[in-house]
């Protein structure tokens, strides 16, 4: 390797060419591993199928006056709730003070509550009340606007994402 | 700092040890073709199918009434699941062609014979766990050939006398092939890769105590190897590199090549496909099982077909190195063997009718022949060569290598490799 024929001079041993081909070589071989790696981890992904389930498209004219549905969404169960006017009336003029936030704030339409169904201390689904919701794992107590008055949960029952696509039908949730 | 946490590991394990014996300093003889890539390739395409298959077992389905849809459901709707399961199918493939080319350098350049017996009997158990795997594997789309297939093949074992039923319904823990069946065979197929993991650790280790044969047949002494790392990593990378353009260009545009139509039909207990074919890999064997007209004789016919590749260190008594490099006789038999292989694959394609019945019979007859009549021909090869002699510059490696052997009595040892290498590497230094 140090002569060849042909040659009268030592062929010179380019040490910087000869690390720079190896730092090449290592660069795009680590390049063609990590994108050989995305298919595989974006395989664990969500599939189209669980997709699919991102939003539920949701009739909420056949909700009686006072009465709540629950539907499911993204697998989760979803609270409607058609309000009367004495309850709207009775939840904008109160404020519980664990997790402060005004009724306004939580609803797009008056009439229309739209929570997420599953207790914020530990996931349980909460069961309806005269008054609103009371959890049948610790006991946490939620008014009709779905705010907690007791604990021991820490935050107001979650408010999804919903669009109202008309007077009567709700979609809940982004497509992902 | 890189050096200081290595230092803290070597105390401790012996890993700058093990690099320098299985890489930096394993000696490979210099004289190696690309036909001695296919080890480090079939290696590889093991990761691939290991690393794949755990992929899609993420999302496949094994019951009865799930698992075709599961397929469906990977195709369509899993990110990359298309992608995924083409690599795992095509894999499948090449892994058996990779294989197929290692066993046939192995078989040409007499690679099985001593000091390497033991490295040729693993071999042979990782092509057995090799087809079992890919055989169990094979039933878990759920398609007709699949079913069909396993059908077949755990029928084999009913022509074991006497307790043939109670074994197949055994191996199926049905009637027929059934849920019991497809369940155990997506565990089995999930396990015996690992086996085959363990496999390769001990043909591995094996080869690093006996060392790389090379085209020559000759050993080299310690002057003629070079270390593996770098001039044979770059080497396997290269051919890594054609094999993966070859694997990428059927994974991409040709992954149904592989596949056949018939598989994309669900499995349907009540109704055989007018022509059933096993995969190509399975071809030759299937032929010879065909071959013999009685169902015992086939079944053991076709096993033989590949156990009797162990008795190959005993029938070949030739002495002269090199395979079938330096042996006109041999390489005659090499070449019949291969050809007589394609043409068993061909009628294991065909329906058997007609004179396609009579060439399996003949080329099941050459197969066997070939194997029984090695002992004689190389014993007689051998008795011409030395009468003849061998080719110079045969006679003149063997020369310069047993002048070198005079200087290192024991060749396998590294640590005698390692004071001839520095020697000579003094003596080169001072001139």
């Amino acid at each position: 390797m140090a002569t060849d024929k042909g040659f009268e001079q030592p062929i010179h041993f380019d040490s910087e060419r000869r690390d720079f081909l190896g730092i090449t070589t290592t660069v795009v071989g680590a390049v063609g591993v990590c994108g050989a790696a995305v298919p595989f981890i974006s395989s664990m992904n969500p599939s189209k199928d669980v997709k699919a389930k991102a939003t539920s498209l949701v009739d909420i004219a056949s909700i009686p006056l006072g009465k709540t549905h629950i539907v499911e969404w993204q697998g989760k169960p979803v609270f409607i709730m058609h309000r009367t006017p004495e309850t709207i009336a009775a939840m904008q003029a109160s404020q519980p003070d664990l997790d402060p936030q005004s009724d306004k704030d939580r609803v797009q339409k008056a009439e229309w509550l739209v929570v997420v169904g599953l207790c914020t201390h530990l996931g349980c689904v909460p069961n309806q009340t005269k008054d609103g919701w009371i959890c049948p794992c610790h006991g946490s107590l939620y008014d009709n606007s779905g705010r907690v008055t007791r604990g021991p949960a820490p935050t107001n029952l979650e408010v999804p994402y919903y669009e109202f696509v008309d007077d009567h039908t709700i979609i809940i949730g982004k497509v992902v | 700092m890189i050096k200081k946490s290595i230092g803290w590991i070597d105390e401790r394990f012996p890993l700058t040890e093990i690099v320098k014996h299985e890489l930096t300093e394993y000696p490979v003889p210099r004289n190696l073709n690309y036909w001695w890539n296919f080890g480090f390739l079939a290696m590889f395409v093991l990761f691939i199918q290991l690393l794949s298959g755990i992929f899609l077992a993420m999302h496949y389905k094994p019951d009865v009434h799930m698992a075709f849809d599961s397929l469906q459901h990977i195709m369509r709707d899993v990110n990359y699941g298309w992608l995924i399961r083409y690599i795992h199918s095509t894999g499948a493939s090449m892994f058996f062609a990779v294989v197929f080319i290692h066993i046939a350098r192995t078989l040409y350049y007499g690679s099985y014979r001593k000091p390497r017996e033991l490295l040729w009997w693993t071999g042979l158990v990782l092509l057995l766990l090799l087809m079992a795997t890919a055989f169990m594997g094979y039933l878990l789309p759920w398609g007709q050939m699949s079913y069909w297939g396993a059908q077949v093949i755990t029928s084999l074992f009913g022509t074991t006398p006497v307790y043939g039923d109670d074994i197949v319904r055994w191996l199926r823990g049905d009637f027929v092939v059934g849920d019991a069946t497809l369940t155990r065979f997506f565990a089995l197929h999930y396990l015996f890769p690992f086996i085959i993991v363990a496999a390769v650790g001990i043909h591995v280790v094996a080869l690093h105590w006996v060392k790389s044969s090379n085209p020559s047949g000759i050993t080299l002494q310690a002057k003629d190897n070079i270390p593996f790392h770098p001039y044979f990593t770059i080497k396997d990378l290269f051919g890594l590199g054609v094999f993966l353009i070859i694997f990428s260009a059927f994974v991409f545009f040709g992954p149904e090549f592989w596949i056949m139509p018939e598989n994309n039909v669900p499995a349907d207990p009540m109704v055989t496909p007018p022509h059933i074919v096993p995969e190509w890999y399975f071809l030759p064997f299937y032929a010879i099982l065909r071959s013999i007209p009685d169902a015992l004789g086939g079944v053991v016919a076709m096993f033989m077909s590949i156990l009797i590749f162990a008795a190959m260190p005993w029938l070949d008594r030739s002495k002269i190195p090199g395979g079938a490099l330096y042996r006109p006789y041999y390489r005659v038999m090499v070449y019949i063997f291969l050809v007589d292989v394609l043409v068993l694959s061909y009628v294991g394609a065909k329906p058997p009718e007609g004179h396609l019945i009579v060439i399996g019979q003949v080329a099941t007859f050459v197969y066997f022949g070939l194997f029984l009549l090695l002992p004689v021909i190389s014993k007689r090869e051998d008795r011409r060569t030395r009468e003849t002699g061998l080719p110079p510059a045969a006679l003149a490696l063997m020369a310069e290598e047993r002048d070198e052997l005079s200087r290192s009595e024991h060749y396998l040892r590294r640590e005698e490799d390692l004071k001839v290498m520095s020697k000579g590497k003094r003596k080169g230094e001072g001139a």
